[in-house]
């Protein structure tokens, strides 16, 4: 019999690509590991490496985007336990990285407008995306939500799993090794009705996913969502992946003449 | 050296000309504007068919186009072939109204420069005050603007006194921007008036080649204070359409420009049309093609 | 041989108003609920004025909470029989409702240039055609959704909230209406309290076109009744009008679960590069900011001229300003009509007078305004600071700022420092550059060398502040359904 000792994990918030602890120094007990408690201030470091990351994510080409999504399941294909539960999410994570190149056929195209313009529309990123994951499934429903913010181009900062954080804030490793770009995607574990505020009422934030399934959340995340008119969608688990994606992107309408 | 075009975007030039055709024109705007645009026909005949007696009675309408109505000015010029220019200038003689002749090879301006030269100074002895010349489109579509500008300054010196319009054939330029480009390649060389079409190609004074062609000597003006004048010619053969070209004047260069001295419409079905609109805001009724005098 | 002496002819265009005798304008009009015309039960009837003239055009009856409760209800009780009917039996309908605007178009160009003070031309050439377009294109949707939404299980929302705001009326109410209802939904549509006569005219044709009772109701009304509408039992709410409002809105719905699409504010830039076709870039701010008194939404206020050109644009569009023709907006060549109503000439006269404070330099057209109504000469400020208010806030009126920049990266940056992302002008003949700028501005319409072009089939709608939802097109069909089971 082994004498070695554990390497215990010291769990930690993924921000701007890094693993840092909170920058508050709190942390929760969950489930007999330290969790660290995100505060305010770490919302405003995530929103920033978000904001910094959000464009150069949404230049990359759909094809660049789509392997980027594709490295992310086959990262975590390798830390699967083999549950349905990781089964579902990596299989999720194929179906969005194939949509970054589809967004465009599918919600755009030629204008027939009735004057001498090439006009289309197409959709392109809203922006930053903030995520409120449900408590449970822990890591089947933050990937539920992120894999189309990131799909659709846009940065993501997300609020995992309050009761069950561990392997979401894991889910930061295998975003580290999968090519996504520092800042595209950010975790932030802690205590909703501390983060709630400070995320969605934070006006860099172009639009809001919140699973969650609370009224009181809703009310309040529309309330602070009203301030800078963002975005707000409310998928349930069963919500086709079109529906997920449309109220993460804008649709824009370019007008060209057509003449010499 | 390849040529530098002054961006035009013909969506929106033909947006702008469509919109000013709109401009509702009634009433007394409607009586002023066809005495305003009587005043700057250039009358036209181009017709192998030419005989002295048809330029005769052409000109007899150009001095008087509606006896009836004495406030009917005279047009501004009656505009020939060289052959007729003798014929004209008699007929016009203390008349006010100028002999205008097309010169150089019209209507394709494929032949020598002597030839044009030798054709334009005949022209010119039989005392047609105004030259109308064409371009050689087939020198400026290969790219060979010093040609085209050369055979300009040539006949503007062999006009003398006369005024040279320079027809650049709209209808044969590949695009707006061209149109733009020619016409400032016709006012370098010495244009004292730049003329959209010859009447004898696929399309003539369209609202939109007009248009780009007043901006260009609005341009001009601004830029170095000469005036040039506009002819538009072809297809502007009814009131509509002439009351749609006083319009682009108007807008585009103001009032100051509304003068035979700055703007002509090259016509020949024209004048008939303006007398018949006339005649209509005076007695009431539509009128019938019998009633005015066919030349 | 008589000479005849071409005496100078002083050309200029006589008035050429349009005909007043082509619409007919009742004394008085009743909210349209069920159906029927019917008097208001706690509302109130208020004048209806002409803002060129200020003469009172009619009684218009404004609805009350229990008004707007009436409204709601009937559309409930048309809600299922209208989602049931088969779906080209729907589209039929709307395709009939266009024609009729085709028919009565000249009626509605009159009554839409006298209740809100727009050219008779805009109305006659743009708003009116438009709207019938409108109508007409998503009839053609009514019996092709399960196309427009291949794979996806859908339904009608319901019952749906509509708030149009006074500067485009018809066009606006045909914008939520028709794609509200060829998806199967009826409709509670609120007028602005300034402009409700076409609004009423539509009223009738949609009585005339024989849609079933309750389908769509008309109740025009204040800010209250707006108020009362979207807190009402709807199943989603749309609204067209400020951001202030639409945040507002965006608040009341917090929670309820109800479907909001917003169309707000904006601030729209319109980028001049050196290589552009300057006269048509002209022509393109002219219509960008002049077009309908600049009361529009995607109006292009932000003027942004390249350094090496800005000299000689802004020269080229003072005269092309000083040709405006200003004044009678039934007249068929004014080109810029009456300020819609005394708040807004209020609004604008304050936002200029901050200009003006703020150190922008102010050059207005001198042109002659009527005596009464209300009106405001075309003006640009030249000089403007990025952190100026004129260039900041949404002025809604006939005032452009112009700024210059150096480079397009510049230019970028200047066009997206803006809580709004509404439109957007790119004028260039390097079509590369273009489709760079283009791809590169925050904003939801981008005009390449044109401006305030509209077509149903292209969505509008904007970026950030600007709100969300679109209008237009298979995406403007989206918000008005429920999607899955």
């Amino acid at each position: 019999m082994s004498s070695r000792a554990a390497v215990a994990k010291t769990y930690k918030l993924y921000l701007g690509g890094a693993f840092v602890r909170s920058e508050s120094g709190r942390t929760d007990p969950i489930g007999g590991v330290n969790v660290p408690r995100g505060s305010r201030k770490d919302i405003r470091d995530a929103v920033k490496a978000a904001r910094g990351a959000a464009g150069g994510w949404a230049k990359k080409t759909a094809y660049n985007r789509g392997q980027v999504l594709y490295r992310f399941a086959e990262a975590l294909e390798s830390r699967s336990d083999g549950s349905d539960e990781y089964g579902e999410a990596i299989d999720l994570l194929v179906h969005y990285a194939g949509w970054t190149d589809k967004l465009a056929a599918v919600m755009g195209g030629v204008n027939p407008v009735a004057a001498p313009f090439l006009s289309f529309s197409s959709p392109e990123p809203t922006g930053v995306v903030a995520v409120l994951a449900p408590d449970r499934p822990d890591v089947l429903g933050l990937i539920r939500e992120i894999a189309p913010a990131l799909a659709a181009g846009n940065a993501v900062v997300a609020v995992v799993s309050r009761t069950s954080p561990l392997r979401a804030l894991d889910l930061g490793e295998v975003a580290g090794v999968s090519d996504i770009p520092a800042g595209v995607l950010n975790l932030i574990s802690g205590r909703l009705d501390e983060l709630l505020t400070p995320l969605c009422g934070h006006r860099d934030v172009n639009a809001i996913i919140d699973a969650t399934s609370d009224d009181a959340v809703a009310a309040q995340v529309d309330e602070l969502a009203a301030e800078t008119v963002k975005r707000v969608s409310r998928p349930t688990p069963y919500t086709d992946s079109l529906t997920r994606l449309e109220p993460l992107v804008e649709l824009k309408t370019a007008w060209h003449p057509v003449g010499s | 050296m390849s040529r530098s075009l002054t961006p035009v975007n013909r969506v929106g030039v033909d947006e702008r000309a469509a919109a000013l055709g709109r401009r509702s024109i009634k009433t007394t705007a409607k009586r002023e504007g066809i005495r305003l645009a009587t005043s700057m026909i250039d009358l036209t005949t181009l017709e192998g068919s030419d005989t002295p007696g048809k330029v005769r009675h052409l000109c007899a309408k150009a001095v008087c186009p509606d006896s009836s109505r004495p406030e009917i000015p005279s047009v501004a010029a009656v505009c020939v072939y060289p052959a007729l220019v003798e014929v004209a200038a008699a007929a016009l003689r203390g008349s006010g109204v100028a002999v205008a002749s097309v010169a150089t090879g019209f209507p394709a301006g494929q032949t020598s420069l002597k030839v044009k030269l030798d054709e334009t100074r005949e022209a010119v002895a039989a005392g047609a005050a105004e030259i109308d010349m064409v371009i050689s489109r087939d020198a400026y579509l290969r790219g060979d603007d010093a040609r085209v500008a050369g055979e300009i300054e040539a006949v503007k010196e062999a006009c003398g006194a006369a005024h040279l319009k320079v027809i650049i054939e709209t209808a044969e330029l590949p695009t707006y921007a061209h149109v733009r480009h020619a016409s400032e390649l016709a006012i370098a060389a010495g244009a004292d008036w730049i003329k959209t079409s010859t009447g004898k190609s696929t399309s003539g004074a369209t609202p939109g080649v007009v248009l780009v062609m007043l901006e260009t000597v609005r341009d001009h003006a601004h830029r170095t204070g000469e005036i040039v004048g506009v002819k538009a010619a072809g297809g502007v053969s009814n009131t509509k359409a002439a009351l749609h070209q006083l319009v682009l004047v108007k807008e585009t260069l103001g009032d100051e420009w509304l003068t035979p001295e700055r703007f002509r419409i090259g016509a020949s079905s024209l004048l008939n049309d303006l007398l018949m609109q006339y005649a209509k805001l005076d007695g009431g009724h539509y009128g019938r093609a019998e009633d005015f005098s066919k030349e | 041989m008589a000479t005849v002496e071409r005496t100078a002819v002083k050309w200029d265009y006589a008035p050429a108003p349009e005909s007043r005798d082509s619409a007919t304008i009742k004394p008085r009009y009743d909210l349209f609920i069920g159906g029927r015309f019917v008097a208001p039960t706690d509302g109130t009837v208020v004048s209806t004025v002409n803002p060129a003239t200020e003469e009172v055009l009619a009684e218009v009856a404004f609805a009350g909470p229990g008004d707007v409760a009436l409204a709601v209800e009937a559309a409930r009780g048309a809600a299922a029989g209208w989602a049931a009917l088969p779906a080209l039996e729907r589209g039929k309908y709307l395709f009939r409702i266009a024609r009729l605007l085709q028919e009565r178009a000249r009626e509605l160009a009159i009554v839409e240039t006298l209740d809100g003070g727009k050219p008779i031309r805009e109305s006659r050439d743009v708003d009116v055609p438009l709207a019938a377009a409108h109508f007409f294109s998503y009839a053609g949707w009514a019996d092709k959704l399960q196309y427009a939404f291949a794979g996806r299980e859908f339904a009608p929302r319901g019952v749906v909230g509509q708030v149009v705001p006074w500067n485009f009326p018809l066009l606006m109410a045909a914008w939520k209406l028709a794609p509200a209802l060829a998806t199967g939904n009826t409709a509670v549509l609120k007028p602005a309290e300034t402009t409700p006569l076409t609004a009423l005219l539509l009223a009738e044709i949609i009585e005339e076109a024989g849609l079933p009772d309750g389908v769509v109701n008309i109740i025009p009304g204040d800010g209250s009744a707006g108020a009362s509408l979207v807190r009402s039992d709807v199943d989603k709410v749309a609204f067209t009008g400020s951001t202030a409002v639409g945040k507002e809105i965006q608040r009341a719905l917090a929670g309820t679960g109800k479907g909001l699409t917003l169309e707000l504010g904006g601030k729209s830039a319109n980028i001049v590069f050196e290589d552009a076709a300057l006269d048509q870039a002209v022509e393109g701010i002219i219509e960008g900011i002049f077009f309908n008194q600049g009361h529009v939404c995607c109006a292009g206020s932000r003027l942004l001229l390249q350094e090496s050109v800005a000299e000689e644009v802004v020269r080229k569009l003072w005269a092309r300003m000083e040709r405006l023709r200003v004044g009678d907006p039934l007249d068929k060549n004014t080109d810029v009509g009456a300020i819609n109503s005394a708040e807004q000439l209020a609004r604008i006269t304050s936002m200029v007078e901050a200009g003006e404070r703020e150190g922008a330099t102010r050059r207005s057209v001198s042109c002659a305004l009527p005596e009464a109504g209300y009106w405001f000469a075309p003006t640009m400020f030249l000089d403007v600071a990025p952190a100026n208010r004129i260039a900041v806030e949404e002025i809604f009126g006939p005032v452009v700022s112009v700024t210059t920049f150096r480079s397009p990266g510049e230019a970028v940056e200047k066009a997206n420092n803006s809580a709004y992302g509404l439109a957007a002008g790119v004028w260039t003949d390097n079509g590369a550059k273009a489709f760079e700028v283009a791809s590169k501005l925050r904003a939801g319409v981008v005009w390449q060398n044109t401006y305030n072009k509209f077509d149903p089939t292209a969505a509008f709608g904007g970026y950030k502040e600007s709100g969300f939802g679109r209008e237009g097109g298979p995406a403007g069909l989206s918000p008005y359904v429920r999607f899955g089971g």
